[in-house]
């Protein structure tokens, strides 16, 4: 081998040399791999953590914070909504199913982690155009990977996201959601008092060799030909064994049989012992011989850096371990003691009677390092800003126009993704997919959690701060568009190579963003994750900020739908103004992906939102629906189709109507309401400092843009409904 | 002694078979004009203890007819059955 | 006790649609008993219902292990001597294996799961779901499966259809036929059938999923009525 060991691993020479002094010797192959597995971006999240660190965090309603396997929030009754997003993009691009599949398992795990039930699946998504072959199959790979798992362990998938963009064709962004609710007294966190003495139990599916990829290196030269098959780099997800688990696990929380409980994800069990260790301010002691292999000829550093999937680690007193025994038992899942927290900051290994690891658990876990990345916006920004379509000449009728955005795979209707979701397994789904925000029931009570999912990479190509702050802004929007307040969020940060001070610009911009937007609409970060090296050649992903939204509804019965019923009268909440910069008109019509995006006034953005949560609760609102991808013309036509009820309106403003129609203006929403009821929201709205404006009515089979263009709501219909299955039909 | 079963369990004909025809249909894009009749069946393989060939033969059948294959659907054959080396 | 009608819900393995199930018959007035697929034991229950889910990850085929559960001996017992047996979705794909209905359930002829709302047409009142019903009426609730597509050799199918034992067939609003309204490419549109004796029901569609209006259309209730009214009729006086 020509290149030194710790830089195959992935370790630079700094890293080495931190790591020989923590020791105070040189590390030996299986130190090494636990190290290198510890400190890759991945986990350690080293490029990003020194921006992270400046995102709000906290806030009278948050329980637990980033740092835990996820995040919780107090939903009221003393009940916490437990969630988080995670990435699998890598591993679904080499195979869509499984690497779906294995990221719905994982995020799956870390709220089950935290002694939650899972209640709710999202799935925000990105792939290259859909004219692709290629596209195609990693579409229908990656939906049937998430439907497949998803909906074998029933958990409903009631929200996500599908969007389109020629930069994620080799990198498509495949990023899960979590929610799930439990007692806040019963949540497994750090807080919990954990003792020396207590002892390691790994339970569920047995260890074999997947994911080890990158620390393969390290197989001793005795190992037969054919390795490279024994050593899968994609890992099979078992949704049935994770089912199981999760019963095992929440049975063995609702005993009270655990001190602390962890899903083995990244690192597997070095992450799992060196963090239980780390958290308590103890170290561990493992003992490999008793861990469960799938396979025989495991060497030690593979079972301690194996990702095979369906595995927890429980910290159990040890008079208690019987029982735990018992639960796993019962529900057919192998249970073994693996070792114990003790004193002392140590993470020793043995294996048949000796020790071939013997490392600080702190170091691993939390001191690994941190990089404050240069970064540099990119040369071409500014082309990129200028190259504005708002004021571009445009050939195309408004209503050529309108049929183009309409059938746009960004815009059309995504019902061939969500109908292979089981979204109402669990009966608590008032609202499922296919509006703005999705509503899931808390049993027992007339609470429901609203979540959306939302990315905006196109804006966030042309200013990432700005794009970043949109879909945090957005999400909430969509939340409040139902009548929930918006609470928390999480969110998936996927972006390119962070060494290239574009990228890291592009992040640093990002988390500026969110951190603002956050700060403004009181909906502080509860945890996240960072996915980096999403490009192939020089060419990254769009930077795109993912965010996970979660609000409250106390009465889902006064719940907000986006359709429109006859009789209604039409108004605009918010202001409008022509801002077509990274517009779905800009794209899908004129081909242009430029300009800056919309203008974001947090302030009127919260009041819009305080606008739509009381105008809901006081029963006023027939429908509301956000206007945001598409603009106003979309807004209206999404809300007459879900209502199968047309429209007149007259698009305000005295520009060519194709700006009034698909300009894409922050803060907006648009709303219908019984005429008797008109003067109610008309003095809301002013109470609150937010524009409102009549457009028009609804009724009959039509949609009519006054003076513009109309046609029948089947057509439209028709047109947003069509566009995607008939993509696929290739 | 020790022996490696392999079973093909397939659907009876006359079924509709869709996840076949579109195999079927998705072979001509890739140059394979020439092609037809694709039926997608399943295809087991296990290990089992008997005395003789014969008699882990006529374990895997019965094994086939209980589990492996579904009567009212599928038809089964025993496509092979060696000795294993053992350990 | 109460005098309510019991109805048992048993659990395999990967089943999910249990809890829901258990929901569903107190909602509509009866006492869910939970079962275990280990235990011999039905305990005396005046009906059965196996539920929807994933029993055994659908390994090998839908409900092929789950039919070995030791709880099937006494479910098969006690459909042998008259008691009402309702499999919903995995339950059903459970009781064609078990063979205690005819046929079986196969793969969406459109090789994709399927989570939506549709009519079913109720052909005959002769099952434990459809005492109370009569022939026509039409029902909204949802099916969720990948493996929903009934189908039956040429002389099953035959006998099925000549002796009246399909309960349930996939239709439009009006409760006419069409392929548009098939979701899976089910033989004949069918949806749910019973067995000669008529005591036993199996169906695709959840109706467990469609009785409470908070979540969704209720064409579950009148089922889970004639259930309820059919077990409380076994109810020793």
């Amino acid at each position: 081998m020509t290149e030194p060991l710790h830089r195959a691993l992935g370790l630079t020479d700094d890293e080495l040399g931190s790591i020989r002094s923590t020791l105070g010797r040189e590390p030996n192959r299986d130190e090494l791999a636990m190290y290198a597995a510890m400190w890759s971006e991945h986990c350690s999240y080293k490029s990003s953590k020194v921006h992270l660190r400046s995102l709000p965090t906290e806030g009278p309603r948050i329980l637990v914070g980033p740092g835990q396997d996820a995040g919780a929030v107090d939903v009221g009754d003393g009940l916490a909504a437990v969630f988080k997003m995670e990435s699998h993009s890598h591993p679904s691009a080499i195979e869509p199913y499984q690497g779906a599949a294995t990221g719905v398992g994982g995020i799956v795990r870390d709220v089950v982690a935290m002694g939650a039930r899972p209640i709710a699946i999202l799935d925000p998504l990105r792939f290259g155009p859909l004219t692709d072959e290629r596209n195609r199959w990693l579409l229908e790979g990656v939906v049937a990977g998430i439907g497949g798992y998803g909906n074998c362990i029933g958990v409903p998938t009631v929200g996500g996201e599908l969007q389109f963009a020629r930069p994620h064709a080799a990198n498509p962004t495949v990023n899960v959601m979590c929610v799930g609710v439990a007692p806040a007294e019963r949540l497994v966190t750090s807080a919990r008092e954990v003792r020396e003495g207590s002892v390691l139990v790994l339970f569920g599916a047995a260890t074999g060799r997947d994911g080890i990829g990158g620390v393969s290196v390290l197989a001793s030269r005795t190992i037969e030909d054919g390795a490279d098959e024994t050593r899968p780099s994609v890992q099979i997800g078992d949704p049935f064994a994770e089912k199981l688990l999760i019963e095992a696990s929440l049975e063995l929380v609702d005993r009270g049989l655990l001190e602390g409980l962890q899903d083995l994800g990244g690192a597997g069990i070095t992450c799992a012992v060196s963090e239980s260790a780390a958290r308590a301010g103890l170290g561990a002691e493992i003992d490999l011989d008793a861990v469960p292999l799938r396979e025989r000829g495991l060497e030690p550093f593979e079972i301690l850096t194996s990702e095979s999937q369906e595995r927890m680690l429980a910290v159990v007193a040890p008079d208690r371990v019987d029982e735990v025994r018992a639960v796993c038992e019962r529900w057919g899942l192998p249970a073994v003691v693996v070792g114990r927290l003790v004193d002392g900051g140590a993470l020793r290994v043995r294996i048949r009677g000796a020790t071939v690891a013997e490392v600080s658990a702190r170091s691993l876990a939390d001191e690994g390092p941190e990089y404050a990345r240069p970064r540099e916006p990119p040369e071409a920004q500014d082309d990129l800003l200028n190259d504005d379509p708002t004021f571009a000449t445009v050939t195309t009728s408004p209503e050529d126009a309108f049929v183009t955005v309409l059938s746009s795979p960004n815009i059309a209707g995504k019902r061939w993704v969500w109908e292979q979701y089981d979204s109402i397994v669990q009966g608590g789904t008032v609202r499922g997919p296919g509006g703005d925000a999705a509503l899931v029931r808390i049993e027992g009570t007339l609470r429901a959690l609203a979540l959306s999912s939302d990315g905006k990479g196109r804006f966030g190509l042309l200013d990432p701060y700005l794009g970043a702050a949109h879909a945090v802004a957005e999400s909430a929007r969509n939340v409040a568009c139902t009548g929930a307040t918006p609470l928390a969020i999480t969110n998936c940060l996927n972006f390119g190579n962070p060494e290239r001070p574009e990228v890291m610009w592009q992040f640093a911009e990002s988390v500026r963003g969110i951190a603002d937007a956050c700060r403004a609409l009181e909906t502080p970060v509860t945890g996240g994750n960072v996915s980096f090296y999403n490009e192939s050649g020089d060419s990254a992903i769009w930077p795109t900020a993912m965010i996970g939204m979660l609000g409250v509804i106390e009465d889902y019965r006064l719940a907000v739908s986006q359709a429109f019923g006859p009789g209604s009268w039409i108004y605009l909440a918010g202001e409008s103004f022509p801002e077509l910069g990274g517009s779905e008109f800009g794209e899908a019509v004129l081909g242009v992906v430029g300009g800056r995006p919309p203008a974001l006034d947090l302030e009127r953005e919260r009041a819009l939102h305080l606008l739509l949560v009381h105008a809901a609760g006081t029963g006023m609102l027939e429908s509301g629906h956000d206007c945001a991808e598409g603009g106003l013309a979309i807004a209206l036509a999404e809300s007459a189709i879900a209502g199968g009820t047309g429209f007149a309106v007259t698009i305000p403003g005295d520009e060519p109507p194709h700006i009034g129609m698909f300009s894409e203006s922050a803060s907006r929403a648009v709303l219908s309401v019984d005429p008797s009821r008109a003067t109610e929201l008309e003095d809301a709205a002013a109470g609150l400092g937010v524009p409102l404006a009549r457009l028009g009515e609804t009724g009959g089979p039509r949609i009519v843009f006054d003076g513009v263009f109309e046609m029948t709501v089947e057509e439209a219909w028709a047109i947003h409904e069509n566009a995607i299955p008939m993509l696929l039909a290739g | 002694m020790r022996y490696r079963a392999q079973v093909v369990v397939s659907l009876k004909d006359g079924l509709l078979d869709p996840q076949g025809k579109a195999v079927e249909g998705s072979l001509p894009a890739l140059g394979w004009t020439n092609v037809s009749g694709v039926r997608v069946g399943r295809y087991v393989q296990l290990d089992l203890e008997a005395d003789g060939a014969d008699a882990a033969e006529d374990q895997v059948r019965r094994m086939a007819e209980r589990l492996l294959s579904n009567p009212v659907i599928e038809t089964f054959d025993v496509v092979d059955i060696s000795e294993r080396d053992g350990a | 006790m109460s005098g309510l009608p019991r109805v048992g819900v048993v659990t395999f393995p990967g089943s999910l649609d249990d809890r829901d199930a258990l929901r569903a018959v107190a909602f509509m007035g009866g006492e869910g008993v939970p079962l275990w697929h280990a235990d011999r034991d039905l305990r005396g229950v005046d009906a059965v219902i196996l539920p929807g889910g994933f029993s055994y990850g659908d390994y090998l085929r839908c409900g092929a292990i789950a039919r070995f559960a030791p709880v099937m001996e006494e479910v098969a017992a006690f459909a042998d001597a008259g008691g009402p047996v309702v499999g919903i979705c995995n339950g059903f794909q459970i009781l064609c294996e078990a063979g205690l209905l005819p046929g079986a359930l196969v793969r969406n002829r459109q090789l994709r799961f399927v989570c939506r709302w549709v009519e079913v047409r109720v052909e005959t009142s002769i099952s434990p779901l459809t005492g109370d019903l009569v022939a026509g009426e039409v029902l909204r609730v949802p099916v969720k499966h990948g493996e929903g597509r009934f189908v039956a050799t040429d002389e099953q199918l035959a006998r099925i259809e000549g002796e009246g034992l399909v309960v349930f067939r996939y239709c439009a609003a009006d409760g006419s036929l069409g392929d548009v309204h098939n979701p899976n490419g089910a033989s004949n549109a069918i949806a749910g059938i019973r067995n000669e004796a008529g005591n036993v029901v199996g169906l695709m569609p959840h109706p467990e999923h469609a009785v409470d209006p908070d979540v969704g259309a209720t064409g579950g209730q009148p089922l889970f009525a004639s259930l309820l009214s059919n077990a409380l009729a076994r109810v020793a006086p």
